[in-house]
């Protein structure tokens, strides 16, 4: 027997990297801005998705990706406001995987503006997969405390934008929004960030403007 | 913990390598994992045993080695070692920060063994 020594230096999530970057392009050729819904489980991303839901459609037209562990709940919830769901069950999977979104991709609606991912809930696991978003969006609720940024780093610097969530809850808990930017800053300084409660819409229009400048960034740049 | 998934595409390298080179066994595996990689070094050893049973690298031992956050500030040329995850330029504060390494899982290189060439 013989040894030898071979240099590799390939990443070890190439092949989620090039299903990505496949999907990036084909959502790029349909003009619809892919983004992909992180947190913690009962951030809010779910009932963010019904407002988005209710305010966007039918102007615009919206379908949405759900993952979960396991059940069919959040796709039900979606579709009861009339808006094409599909749900991914992982079956015990942490994260969805960029060719997770790609079997599905032959059933998306051709005509689309938006499409929504909701990833499992959890910070730590889906940060590491592209999913060939275009937007990365992460959840972070009031009652989950404002010192998460640094306790997950790679969600926050991974992200483009934070929607610090469940506003309504400001005033009954400790979490203190200022504190929260000033963490989710330090780690990445071009988060873009917005205050909303899901429950009531509250604070919603600037992130739907928000949503429709970088839809328009988007099919901008590629007309 | 998806450090499992992680190591199955760690094996679709692996094996790829294995067939290239006409490796019997694998023996070693080194991994460069970032800091901000999102993977835990432990983790990956344990799913690494896990996963290597009944495979070429089942005797193979993964060697982890982690690799620090490093950036360039694109305002002031400084070269350094984000600590804390506070991505601000330690000499002039500035945040256009590029990222130059501690972000990626990447597989260094693999020790494997050949059978002799037939004489």
């Amino acid at each position: 027997m013989k040894r030898k020594e071979v240099e590799v230096l390939e990443d070890i999530l190439g092949s989620n990297i090039r299903a990505a970057a496949e999907l990036k392009r084909r959502f790029l050729d349909r003009g619809v801005l892919a983004v992909n819904l992180m947190s913690s489980p009962g951030a809010g991303k779910t009932t963010l998705l019904e407002r988005l839901a209710e305010r966007l459609s039918p102007r615009y037209r919206l379908a949405v990706i759900e993952g979960d562990i396991e059940t069919e709940r959040d796709a039900e919830r979606i579709r009861a406001k009339g808006i094409p769901a599909w749900q991914i069950q992982t079956g015990g999977a942490c994260h969805l995987e960029a060719k997770m979104i790609g079997r599905l991709f032959p059933e998306l609606p051709a005509e689309l503006d938006f499409l929504f991912i909701e990833n499992v809930g959890n910070l730590v696991c889906p940060a590491g997969y592209d999913l060939g978003e275009s937007l990365r969006c992460l959840l972070l609720s009031a009652p989950e405390g404002d010192d998460k940024p640094k306790k997950y780093p790679k969600a926050f610097r991974t992200a483009q934008c934070l929607i610090l969530s469940k506003s309504d809850l400001l005033g009954l808990l400790p979490f203190d929004p200022e504190r929260a930017k000033k963490e989710a800053l330090e780690v990445n300084p071009d988060l873009e960030i917005f205050l909303v409660s899901p429950l009531t819409g509250a604070g919603l229009e600037d992130f739907i403007a928000y949503l429709l400048r970088q839809r328009q960034k988007l099919t901008g740049r590629h007309a | 913990m998806h450090e499992l998934s992680l190591v199955a595409g760690l094996f679709e390298i692996l094996e790829e390598k294995a067939r290239q080179h006409g490796a019997a066994k694998i023996v070693s595996v080194k991994l460069r994992v970032g800091r901000l990689s999102g993977a835990v070094p432990e983790l990956l050893v344990t799913a690494f045993d896990m996963y290597k049973k009944g495979t070429l690298a089942e005797e193979a031992v993964l060697e982890t080695v982690t690799v620090p956050v490093r950036v360039h500030c694109r305002s002031c040329g400084a070269e350094f070692e984000v600590e804390d995850f506070v991505f601000h330029c330690s000499t002039c504060g500035a945040t256009d920060l590029e990222i130059l390494s501690g972000t990626d899982l990447f597989l260094d290189k693999i020790e494997l063994e050949t059978e002799d060439d037939p004489a």
